[in-house]
């Protein structure tokens, strides 16, 4: 059968499959087709971000040989819409279902096969139907709803009127593409003639490395067009997020320090390259011992990097008062350490790209989250000058911190340099797992006092961060931790430390929190001990010390606008609530007992305590267009949406009217980083000045006053208010370089100070503040936890965009919730995603989200940032309603049924 | 190096007496295992033979063939005493998974955590094993012989899984316990099959995967029950040693050894109260 054209009806045409019998239909689809609209997520079933329909039933097409189509009807993603997009898909747009967009497509076959059958399901039903597609965004209640919903067929909302763009729920406005398939992610664009490319790495540890014969193993193996080590980078072999910090080859040099490290590239014609075996690949391994636990890394011989004594990358402190004697003089005092594991960001798209030339420019179009990082850390990998590389960013199939850290750009950079020609890469899931940046295991010890009415006197707390094999955000997260392990309480007597300590284990980065969802967890469980201790209700012991407008923080800055005591209060009824049906509900129920659990958190906006500058550039064309140069990257939270709603408020404008460019490095100015919860903020508040700009020519050309309208009518730009409407005449107006008659640029860096020695100063100039709610029942005789209901109050100052908000809400309890009971990565063990949980559709439970807008004075309009946020408090409330349910402390996360059922007995034994 | 896809079993035995080739039906294993985007080696699938893909019955057996897929099995007029085989079949992977993986390949597949394989062996089933010299037929038991390991050899093909028409009766129930709710591997798992008469238990099989190299039926367990009346919760005679002195869980990132052995004490308990009077009032 080998070799014979396969006939198959593919979106109602026949075609002819050219390909191998057992090939993937994945690939099929993608490569043979063209028809990219199909996700590949993991190659092995876990994820179903691939589902394709066959003859009506859902399939994984990564592990369907194309021979099985044979004969039969296939529907993808790009079947669904003609004309006009589906009931379902425009569904999945009103309601908010789609994020990053990555599952959208698996999830949209599966909800086709299901309303195939049943027009009208029930949530549970859409839950068994879905139940094989993962999302990592979403938290996937929106999903559920859009699938109930499709037949529906709500009619959209009615567009805001100008100037109300701003807390209107507004549909994303980059959202069309992501529900029909036609999103280009980081595998779904390359040139023609593209290389495929491929990484050799590291299967050890810890190991010194020499090449064998590469020249022979590249003569036996036809197709392969170049192979490049470290010795053929041009540039300096060693980048990092924190310049002073950077360590990270981007091809290690005869030493590797952690398992997936890349030592070599092959690139060649893409069938050879893909079916090479790269365990063959020429490359003697001299394997160490190395040191893979951080609490004997200090006092190891064994050195990672040897200009870093004890293993030691960094240390944050923050001290303030007398903590030491605070806590000695206190009534009460509560005192535990806790442990966390590495944590995958687990995004759906594995890092991919494509690099090419354009003249002398490099050009990379890669999935990413911060473009003019990649951009400088890659021209200073391959020797060349900024402005001769431009990075262009992929649809992020979500990012959640890792993708901040350049992954492939460098590589595939490497290799167009070098041969001229274009290429592209793809990881698999097994590489994405090994090589890019986890969530830092932390080992943390705190102590808090209170005193006889139940106020909180001190607090201490140390906390080590296994950073892994180099530094990426470890500097980040040793400097973060301190700052906020406090919570957002009153501590006056403070002192709190943190080390980033290196092993030769995974590399730690950035995760949405920076380390402050490990500190959470401490310091909220232990305020649930200590409210015990002081015999107060546990929320209202948080409020009792909640920080209040005009309080100082541990670093000394003075605070305003703090919303914590708000989100508390809204969540007050649900917690009276809930405390008495988990009462009644006990008292008629022996082996499942339910628990309530409650934790807060506050975040810093921004980077901490250093500049972070944003600028946007809005333009009018001649041909009368607004074009929104908008260079944060939206890896599904939103800010294209968000930063357009506040810019078209500001102008005062319709924000239909407003057309995206970018990011793209040659087109956008600097939007800084997709992280630390800053693009609302501080691109914002960017976004917001240059709107106020641009508005005020405007004004002063048609000689308008304040409260008047603006808008482009058939290309001539009107403005108006009750008494008249003025029109400017664009093409009498000089055109600027860029192609502008009437432009405006702003800048806006959030004002902070650096912090003294003992972290005092002023790190952050917005914080966000949040508490959330768990409700949860353990089954005592398996240890196994259900989440039946979270309720989450958050302080966003102000809601931009509601439906965004809730969207941030719900992925971010569902990130909680899988650090709070499944998530535990350990290398060697947990490399795919059937061995590496994440909360599956019918893990989620039903998510309250509270909107508290208490304006801030910083932010623009009054909004602050959300996105990690969200995710703090999840797992401290959940671990807090585990030991209300069970009186069972967890130590160490996840809390796994073994660990559960372990920690109900040594409560039994106390 | 090929995908050979024949239409019948005899086209297939002969070919397989002279080629080595792995079997596959669902491929859900074998993708799985490899990389990049084709199959490498040699194949032989089964899912094209007509004779293999059906659900029936003989005077003497129920039989699934071996290219069924677990959504066949869900679907198939069976009676109760494959509602545990059946509830396991929902519970595999997702329902992508199900539409494409079978019974007969999650057994050759030889996981330790086949989801199949307790619930076959409370059925009593066998495997028919097809090679150009005929047909013989292994009880699960002895085809099952450790991780990764069956009594296969290089030129059969796993024809049907049997079921004998005295073990089609009774009532049974599967529990799959993992780490979450869909797409999981199981940490423990338990199979069980009871037949009652006039409210006395007559017939019992338990069996529990993912605590052992292969699953184990827990005969002590069983012969306690025999007897006994269903409405007098039985499973309150369960001892824990009765169930772990026949386990050989390991520590894994699931889950510990000691986990393993109380989880399935307790699932044990359950599934026996699932099925008698205790679960039904």
């Amino acid at each position: 059968m080998n070799g014979e054209a396969m006939p198959v009806i593919v979106n109602g045409r026949p075609v002819a499959l050219t390909s191998p019998p057992g090939r993937r239909l994945s690939e099929v689809l993608r490569e043979e087709l063209g028809l990219r609209g199909t996700k590949v997520g993991c190659d092995a079933g876990d994820c179903g971000a691939c589902t394709v329909l066959i003859d009506g039933a859902p399939v994984c097409a990564c592990l369907t040989p194309a021979i099985r189509a044979a004969g039969r009807k296939v529907e993808t993603v790009e079947g669904l819409s003609a004309e006009t997009l589906s009931p379902l898909q425009q569904s999945f747009l009103r309601h908010g279902a789609a994020q990053c967009g990555i599952c959208t497509p698996g999830m949209l076959m599966a909800a086709t096969a299901l309303l195939a059958k049943n027009q009208t399901p029930s949530r549970p039903e859409v839950e068994e139907a879905l139940a094989g597609v993962l999302c990592r965004c979403t938290g996937y209640q929106k999903i559920v709803t859009a699938v109930c919903e499709a037949s529906a067929k709500t009619p959209p909302p009615a567009k805001p009127k100008t100037g109300d763009a701003v807390g209107a729920r507004l549909e994303r406005l980059d959202g069309e593409p992501k529900v029909s398939g036609t999103e280009v992610f980081g595998a779904d664009f390359w040139p023609d003639g593209a290389l495929l490319v491929r990484a050799i790495r590291s299967p050890h540890h810890s190991a010194a490395f020499e090449f064998g014969d590469i020249d022979a193993w590249r003569r036996a193996h036809p197709g392969i067009e170049a192979v490049f080590t470290a010795r053929d980078i041009p540039g300096r072999n060693c980048f990092g997020v924190v310049p002073p910090f950077a360590d990270q080859p981007a091809l290690a040099d005869g030493n590797a320090r952690f398992r997936g490290e890349a030592v070599a590239l092959v690139a060649g014609e893409t069938d050879a390259v893909a079916a090479l075996d790269l365990t063959m690949f020429p490359v003697d391994w001299s394997p160490a011992t190395g040191v893979m636990d951080p609490a004997s890394a200090t006092t190891e011989r064994h050195l990672v990097h040897g200009e870093r004594p004890g293993n030691i990358l960094v240390e944050g402190r923050v001290a303030t008062g007398e903590a030491d004697k605070a806590l000695a003089d206190s009534v009460h005092l509560a005192e535990r350490t806790v442990e966390t594991g590495y944590v995958e960001h687990c995004y759906i798209e594995p890092e991919a790209g494509a690099a090419w030339m354009e003249g002398d420019t490099l050009v990379i179009q890669a999935c990413t989250q911060a473009p003019i990082m990649d951009r400088d850390d890659t021209a200073s990998v391959l020797g060349l000058d900024k402005e001769n590389v431009r990075i262009i960013p992929a649809a992020a199939g979500g990012g959640f911190g890792s993708k901040i850290d350049v992954s492939l750009q460098p590589l595939i950079g490497l290799v167009t340099l070098k041969t001229g020609r274009p290429c592209r890469m793809v990881y698999s899931r097994n590489e994405s797992l090994l090589s890019t940046t986890k969530r830092h295991p932390a080992k943390m010890t705190g102590r808090i006092g209170a005193d006889a009415e139940g106020r909180v006197t001190g607090m201490i707390f140390e906390g080590d961060f296994n950073t892994g094999a180099y530094a990426s955000w470890g500097p980040t997260v040793a400097g973060r931790v301190p700052v906020h392990a406090s919570g957002p309480y009153r501590t006056p007597n403070y002192r709190a430390s943190a080390r980033a300590v290196h092993t030769n284990g995974p590399i730690a980065g950035a995760f949405r929190g920076f380390g402050v969802p490990q500190a959470a967890i401490l310091q909220e469980t232990l305020y649930d001990e200590l409210a015990d201790r002081c015999g107060l209700d546990r929320l209202e012991f948080r409020r009792r010390n909640a920080l209040r407008d005009g309080d100082i923080s541990v670093c000394g800055q003075t605070l305003d606008s703090v919303g914590i005591a708000e989100c508390l209060d809204a969540l007050e009824p649900f917690w009276r609530e809930a405390l008495s049906g988990a009462r009644a509900f006990n008292d008629r129920s022996d082996t499942v007992k339910r628990g309530v659990g409650i934790a807060s958190c506050w975040y810093g906006c921004g980077n901490t305590g250093l500049p972070n500058p944003s600028t946007i550039r809005l333009g009018i064309t001649v041909d009368g267009r607004f074009k929104l140069h908008q260079g944060a990257t939206d890896i599904g939270q939103g800010s294209n949406t968000v930063i357009a709603q506040i810019c078209a408020d500001a102008l005062g404008a319709p924000v239909e009217q407003f057309e995206l460019i970018g990011p793209d490095t040659a087109l956008t100015p600097d939007c800084g980083k997709t992280s630390a919860s800053r693009q609302t903020f501080v691109t914002g508040k960017a976004a917001e000045r240059a709107g106020h700009s641009l508005r005020r020519t405007i004004l002063r050309l048609s000689n308008m006053e304040a409260g008047a309208e603006i808008r482009l009518v058939e290309g001539r730009l009107s403005v108006s208010d009750a008494d008249a409407t003025r029109e400017i005449e664009l093409d009498r107006l000089e055109t600027d370089k860029r192609g502008y008659v009437l432009s405006a640029e702003e800048t806006y860096d959030p004002p902070t100070t650096a912090l003294d020695e003992k972290g005092q100063g002023t790190p952050y100039a917005v914080y966000g503040y949040g508490a959330q709610l768990a409700e949860i029942e353990v089954d005592t005789k398996l240890g196994t936890v259900r989440v039946v209901r979270m309720t989450a109050a958050h302080d966003v100052g102000r809601a931009i965009n509601p439906l965004l908000v809730e969207g941030q809400v719900e992925g971010g309890v569902a990130q909680g919730l899988g650090m709070a009971l499944m998530e535990e990565y350990i290398p060697g063990k947990t490399e795919n995603l059937h061995d590496y949980l994440i909360p599956s559709i019918g893990d989620m439970p039903e998510i309250q989200t509270i909107i508290v807008e208490k304006a801030d004075p910083e932010g623009p309009m009054g909004a602050r940032g959300l996105g990690e946020h969200v995710l703090i408090p999840t797992a401290p409330a959940i671990l807090n309603a585990i030991r209300h349910a069970t009186g069972a402390r967890i130590d160490r996360l996840p809390a796994l049924p073994h660990r559960v059922l372990a920690a109900m007995k040594k409560t039994e034994a106390r | 190096m090929g995908f050979f896809r024949p239409n019948t079993l005899s086209e297939a035995t002969v070919w397989l007496a002279e080629n080595r080739a792995s079997v596959v039906a669902g491929c859900t294993d074998v993708f799985p295992a490899t990389e990049g985007p084709s199959l490498r080696g040699s194949y032989l699938d089964v899912t094209a033979i007509e004779e293999l893909r059906g659900i029936g019955q003989s005077a003497e057996h129920w039989r699934i063939g071996a290219a069924a897929t677990w959504t066949d099995i869900v679907r198939a007029d069976l009676p109760s005493a494959f509602d545990g085989l059946k509830s396991a079949a929902r519970q595999v992977g997702s329902v992508q998974i199900q539409n494409a993986g079978t019974i007969a390949g999650n057994l050759v597949n030889a996981s330790p955590a086949a989801d199949g394989a307790p619930c076959l062996l409370t059925l009593d089933a066998s495997v028919e094993l097809a090679s150009k010299a005929g047909i013989r037929t292994l009880p699960i038991g002895d085809f099952l012989l450790g991780p990764g390991e069956t009594a296969l050899e290089e030129d059969e093909i796993v024809s049907a899984v049997r079921v004998p028409k005295a073990s089609g009766r009774g009532r049974s129930t599967f529990l799959k316990l993992g780490a979450r709710k869909y797409l999981v591997i199981s940490i423990s798992m338990v199979a069980a099959r009871i037949v009652e008469d006039a409210g006395v238990i007559t017939d019992a099989a338990i069996a529990v995967g993912a605590c052992s190299a292969v699953a184990t039926r827990l005969e002590v367990v069983e012969n306690s029950l025999i007897g006994k009346p269903a409405g007098d919760d039985p499973a309150a005679y369960v001892d824990d040693d009765m169930v772990t002195r026949y386990l050989s869980p390991i520590d894994d990132a699931r889950s510990d050894a000691g986990y393993r052995n109380v989880a399935s004490v307790e699932l044990v308990r359950r599934a026996i109260r699932a099925l008698t009077e205790a679960g039904r009032s």
